[in-house]
């Protein structure tokens, strides 16, 4: 009550602009008055996203280590680059990153559009069951990578019972994290189950944007659901399931915390996707100018696919 | 009265069909493609090394072309 009563007794007094200052600002264009606008967020972005990009690329031709900031930095051009891609290591790193990409889009392209296809239909408790196939992807990597670690526990792991179950193999008798030829296939089933609701989504706009008068006239026409499948849903849902495939296949090319919490890159090196080695190099061995070349080379990679992926959007949104 | 009527199309050379922004940017698409391609195959180390010269170009290209008249 008593702050009550003391906020209610406070006065807001008007300051007065001086009408100097009025003057100045209505002086101005509009052009000038814009730019006042938008010039802080400008300043922002060259210092957050322009000035570090400018800097890596600068490092990455030179020897500078960031664990020795006042060692000489020597100009070494295009010496990294060269290294880095004749180097059949990260050459190797690139094919675990393509095994990745491929498999997880594929899976999660196939399972999500029939997701879609099934939701899309009008039944009982469709909202409900939306809802929880939608669940996953609204986890955090950290925790999905965390909880599918005990999942794939050979001792205590539900993974590893259900498969048992299934196949009559002793749940302890194989290791999804351990193994040399399962580890990429652990790491592709999580992300397969993390982010097939998101692929989902992005089908189901997509077949909720036909018009239903195209499959009133193909009725009309007396066409089977196989026919109007393949001639009216997917070429029409197919802009939307390429901007999945393109979104996807960008994200999963950059992919990190997942596979860092479930396999740190291991055994060996058969889960060592580029950004697991860029990490290693930048953080590990302390080869800045090294990483700073490979970040420069994954970045106009992602770069030339973001390019596509505007332009299929362009598509879609022009439809 | 003279009912002659032109129904020829306006011709139009190959270069000026070429020099839109359409083909251009789907050029610089494939090359793009066939840079990550290249960068991810497990054949041929050679086509490995040449990645990423040609994603950076496909990529100027792309950004270059994006400004061409449609």
């Amino acid at each position: 009550m008593n702050d009550l009563s003391t906020s209610s007794q406070i006065t807001y007094r008007a300051v007065p602009i001086r009408p100097g200052v009025i003057r100045r600002i209505r002086g101005l264009s509009d052009q000038a008055l814009a730019w006042l606008f938008i010039t802080p967020t400008i300043v922002l972005l060259l210092a957050i996203n322009i000035f570090p990009l400018v800097w890596t690329i600068y490092l990455s031709f030179t020897n500078y280590r960031a664990n020795r900031p006042n060692a000489p930095t020597l100009w070494l051009g295009t010496d990294w680059y060269q290294s880095i891609l004749t180097d059949p290591d990260i050459w190797a790193a690139m094919q675990v990153t393509a095994h990745f990409v491929v498999w997880t889009v594929l899976i999660e392209t196939v399972l999500g559009f029939g997701l879609a296809f099934l939701i899309d239909k009008k039944f009982r408790g469709h909202g409900l069951w939306t809802t929880i196939i939608l669940l996953p992807m609204m986890l955090s990597p950290a925790v999905v990578g965390n909880f599918w670690t005990f999942l794939y526990q050979p001792q205590i792991g539900l993974f590893n019972y259900v498969v048992a179950f299934f196949t009559g193999r002793g749940a302890s008798s194989f290791q999804m994290l351990g193994d040399v030829t399962l580890s990429p296939w652990a790491i592709v089933i999580v992300d397969a189950w993390m982010w097939t609701p998101y692929v989902m989504l992005i089908c189901l706009a997509g077949l909720r944007s036909i018009p239903d008068y195209i499959y009133e006239a193909a009725e009309v026409d007396r066409a089977s659901n196989w026919r109007q499948f393949w001639s009216i849903t997917l070429p029409m849902a197919l802009p939307f399931i390429m901007l999945a495939v393109l979104f996807r296949g960008i994200e999963n090319f950059k992919m990190f915390d997942m596979v860092n919490l479930l396999t740190g890159g291991g055994p060996g090196s058969t889960t060592e996707v580029a950004s697991i080695t860029l990490k290693r190099a930048a953080f590990e061995s302390w080869r800045t100018g090294y990483s700073s070349a490979f970040a420069i080379i994954l970045f106009v990679t992602v770069f030339g696919l973001a390019n596509i992926y505007v332009k299929a959007l362009n598509r879609v949104k022009s439809r | 009265m003279n009912l002659d009527v032109n129904t020829s199309t306006p011709h139009v050379s190959l270069t000026s069909r070429m020099l839109r922004r359409g083909p251009l940017e789907a050029i610089a698409t494939a090359i793009i493609a066939a840079g990550v391609v290249m960068l991810m195959q497990p054949f041929f180390l050679t086509l490995y090394s040449w990645s990423f010269a040609v994603t950076l170009f496909g990529t100027v290209m792309f950004t270059i072309v994006s400004k061409v008249r449609e």
